[in-house]
């Protein structure tokens, strides 16, 4: 079956300086993929690159179809739904709106997204009215899958979730993103720096380092490969 | 005490109008987080356009809305051709640009018409006599002026809070980014606050015109700077501010020009450098304004 | 010395001497000239003002002109009202001024950006009616204008013939030299206070304010600093610009003034010295560039405010930020052999 998700060769710059030397990875539908490696080694701009937010070139594709460098916009309405780094939430407005906008591109479908969001994230219905901006991190994390979720998306790029948050909150969310992805079939590629928790999480992974795809294979041979424990596990 | 109340709704009139260019600079503002300097002089413009279409035969009424319309294009095409480059670039840059607008249009004003005194026909868009009630005389331009305003305030509020394309365009305004990625075309939502803008200040041109005539090239001017102190005193981001303070602008210099004589302080010659110290002491007592919201982020 | 400190200092110091050479040899123009490029002068004195406070410390300030008339009404009151001979009166204005800048930068602490811009617009606008207040009469004259002709302490009086040094110049002439005798030496005193601790404390407060106060830099000191140097400087101007036309009244100072500087300085590049040249030959020689255009009505101001919006577009980091992209190549070349 061909993959959800193609990238080839894709490189990508900002200004002068080039990020992505070549990278080429897939995901599977129903899959979750970790993309790990250290600061600056373009595991963001993976993404970034997908999204149609960069300055870039190569190919992706999605279920068969052309979207190297397609605009955000339209990268949303094929069905890919980017929760960037830092949550990307609307900060002045409220949580309702925030929700709101997640369902901006689906005709009248507020109220079945608003149901998922809802099964998943109980504690957003009381909070309707609050402004996002208010919400403690781990909440503005969950605000930013929720309102991802509101889309129906087929596939889940997922940025950095762990950053800034208490080790409860992150494990929490994990378990919440592999639900997702068991129940509803939801393909998710996640980029951490947390490299244990992305790799228990995740059937395989790619290693970046320096714009270029290190090393790749089924996550958990990889928790087990030496370089990638004395670099990333800490052991 | 009835010419009280006959300067209270001359002065409401009057910052009606100063409310509209208010809001006009306050949602383009929000939206492109740009100060346009040259709102006054679009107003102007798109006015005299609408003056010509009256002049060539067209009804007034049919001018109007034409001239709204003709306002809203030309803010989008500004939005896209000018101001969309210096998007994201320094505050002062921005600046710079749009006063570059307001030298520009002003020429251009100028070059096109001329200086001749032109009026638009009387008793539009409201008939200039009053009502008698109890002994006061109500102008029932200022009335109208002050209804309309108030209806354009209360649709302007329903479209960003209870529409679809309120949201969005408060979301583009809010995080450009996260707006794409939900699918808003964010450069559109942009381009559509300026032609709201340019629309709404077309109305406070069209009135100006019919409160102060004649219709001259350098009407806005003074306007431009009550409606900065109205729109600031609002938190250049808050609507509802930037109406209450036009609306106060214009009663309380109303007054103050009425009971000068009584007070002997001249305080007339120096209505604007009181509207300065309005404006320093709102900002210096509430930096965010009356009405702006300070923003809670947790850091 | 590195290389790259190397050139920059050699390139730096021709630049000034042919500076210097062509401000000082080039009147071989007539009286209009010389009322032109003493015009111009004025600007480059404004301009490089705002360019500490804004370009460097990163406050917008649109009040430049309104410091200009402060030291420019200084000057005209103390020549006409105390005798006080006018090149004396330079120092003073600019103390004048420099306090002024000080105080409006004090309420100017508690604001954003944007919002220090419009408030200083708002001075702007309103000093001419401030000038022109009835109850302020026995400072400013309540509008009226100050006559400074023929005053004795002025120099060159009437307009005659001045003699400096066994040379004899025309008035205008004698201005010319002056201010632009002032302006240098105001530049080395800019670049002096620039490139030592108040530069770089400057810098710090316009590009982070958290960072420089976590590095223990005053910020309230050095943003009100920056005000009351960027006010003095302006006091010069103003003082000049009054000395010059020898007279003063509000109409010499309108809100547009503000607008004009502010334009020059960002034509000429903001936190960067070395387009304010530049940019006070943009506001001065445009405008009468485009009424050669044309001399109808409106045009020269269509012509100037397209000029400017091109200029924004196709060159946002003024005359400097263009240099500096255009010898980007070569100094990083220098940097990294140095």
């Amino acid at each position: 079956m061909a993959p959800l998700l193609e990238l080839h060769d894709v490189e990508a710059r900002y200004g002068p300086v080039q990020a992505l030397h070549g990278v080429s990875l897939t995901v599977g539908e129903g899959e979750i993929v970790a993309v790990l490696g250290g600061n600056g080694a373009g595991k963001t701009t993976t993404l970034r690159a997908i999204s149609g937010l960069v300055t870039m070139s190569g190919e992706v594709r999605f279920a068969g179809e052309r979207i190297t460098r397609a605009a955000p916009e339209r990268v949303a309405r094929i069905g890919i739904a980017h929760v960037p780094e830092g949550r990307g939430i609307f900060q002045e407005l409220s949580v309702g709106e925030n929700l709101r906008l997640g369902a901006y591109l689906r005709r009248g479908g507020f109220d079945e997204g608003y149901e998922r969001a809802r099964a998943y994230f109980p504690w957003l219905e009381e909070r309707q009215d609050q402004q996002a901006g208010t919400l403690s991190g781990g909440e503005q994390q969950m605000l930013a899958l929720a309102r991802a979720l509101m889309s129906r998306p087929r596939m889940l790029l997922l940025d950095e979730p762990s950053l800034g948050l208490a080790p409860i909150v992150v494990r929490e969310l994990f378990a919440i993103v592999r639900e997702l992805n068991e129940k509803e079939g939801l393909a998710v590629l996640v980029v951490e720096q947390n490299a244990k928790l992305a790799l228990r999480s995740s059937s395989r992974a790619y290693v970046l380092e320096v714009g270029r795809v290190a090393l790749e294979g089924p996550s958990a041979e990889l928790a087990e490969n030496e370089s990638v424990r004395k670099s990333y596990l800490g052991y | 005490m009835a010419e009280f109340f006959q300067q209270v709704v001359a002065g409401l009139a009057s910052g009606s109008i100063y409310a509209l260019l208010a809001l006009a600079i306050v949602i383009i503002y929000r939206s492109t987080g740009v100060v346009n300097f040259a709102q006054g002089e679009m107003a102007t413009f798109t006015t005299f356009i609408a003056w010509t279409l009256v002049d060539h035969g067209l009804g007034y009424w049919v001018a109007f809305p034409l001239t709204l319309l003709i306002a809203f294009a030309g803010g989008i095409a500004l939005e896209r051709t000018i101001i969309r480059p210096v998007e994201g670039k320094p505050v002062v840059t921005v600046v710079i640009l749009t006063i570059g607008l307001f030298i520009m249009l002003g020429g251009l004003t100028n070059w096109i018409w001329k200086a001749e005194v032109r009026s638009f026909p009387p008793n539009r868009p409201f008939p200039t006599d009053a009502w008698e009630i109890g002994g006061v005389a109500i102008s029932k331009q200022d009335v109208g002026i002050l209804a309309v305003t108030l209806g354009l305030v209360g649709g302007l509020w329903a479209l960003f809070q209870l529409t679809k394309l309120g949201l969005a365009l408060r979301a583009a305004a809010v995080n450009p980014t996260a707006s794409r990625l939900v699918g808003i075309r964010v450069g559109w939502m942009l381009a559509f606050g300026w032609g709201l803008a340019a629309a709404i200040g077309a109305v406070a041109g069209l009135f100006t015109a019919a409160a102060s005539p004649p219709l001259e090239p350098n009407m806005m001017r003074p306007i431009l700077i009550y409606a900065f102190a109205a729109a600031v005193v609002g938190g250049l981001t808050s609507p509802v501010g930037a109406v209450v303070g036009g609306l106060a602008i214009g009663v309380t210099l109303n007054l103050v020009a009425t009971y000068d004589e009584h007070l002997h302080i001249e305080l007339d010659r120096v209505r604007l450098p009181i509207a300065l110290l309005l404006i320093l002491t709102v900002l210096l007592v509430r930096p965010a304004g009356l009405f702006g919201k300070t923003v809670l982020r947790r850091v | 010395m590195s290389r790259l400190a190397t050139v920059r200092a050699v390139v730096t110091a021709l630049a000034l001497a042919a500076a210097i050479v062509a401000i000082f040899l080039a009147p071989r123009w007539d009286q209009i000239g010389d009322i032109k490029g003493q015009n111009m002068g004025v600007y480059f004195i404004a301009i490089l003002g705002l360019n500490i406070v804004t370009g460097y410390t990163g406050q917008i300030s649109l009040a430049q002109g309104a410091f200009m008339a402060i030291g420019g009404y200084t000057t005209a009151i103390l020549v006409v009202d105390h005798g006080v001979r006018d090149l004396w009166t330079i120092p003073i204005a600019a103390l004048v001024a420099g306090v002024a800048g000080f105080l409006v930068g004090i309420p100017a602490l508690k604001l954003s950006g944007l919002y220090v811009a419009l408030a200083t617009f708002g001075l702007a606008v309103a000093m001419p009616d401030i000038l022109g207040w009835d109850k302020l009469d026995a400072v400013t004259k309540s509008g009226r204008e100050i006559q400074l002709f023929n005053s004795p302490d002025l120099i060159g009086k009437g307009f005659e013939d001045v003699t400096f040094l066994g040379q004899t110049l025309t008035f205008t002439r004698a201005m010319y030299y002056l201010t632009w005798a002032i302006a240098l030496v105001l530049l080395v005193v800019a670049w002096l206070v620039l490139r030592g601790g108040p530069g770089r404390a400057f810098r710090a407060v316009r590009d982070s304010e958290l960072a420089a106060t976590s590095s223990g830099v005053h910020i309230a000191g050095y943003k009100t600093f920056a005000f009351a140097l960027s006010a003095a400087y302006a006091g010069v101007a103003g003082s000049l610009l009054v000395m010059a036309v020898a007279f003063a009244d509000p109409n010499s100072f309108p809100a547009k003034l503000s607008l004009t500087i502010l334009v020059g300085a960002v034509v000429a590049g903001l936190g960067s010295l070395w387009g304010v040249l530049i940019g006070a030959a943009f506001v001065q020689f445009l405008p009468d560039a485009a009424v050669h255009i044309s001399k109808a009505q409106g045009v020269p101001d269509a012509v100037y405010g397209a000029a400017l919006i091109l200029i924004v577009l196709l060159l946002p980091t003024g005359f400097a930020g263009g240099l500096r992209r255009l010898f980007s190549p070569l100094t990083t070349r220098l940097y990294t052999r140095s």
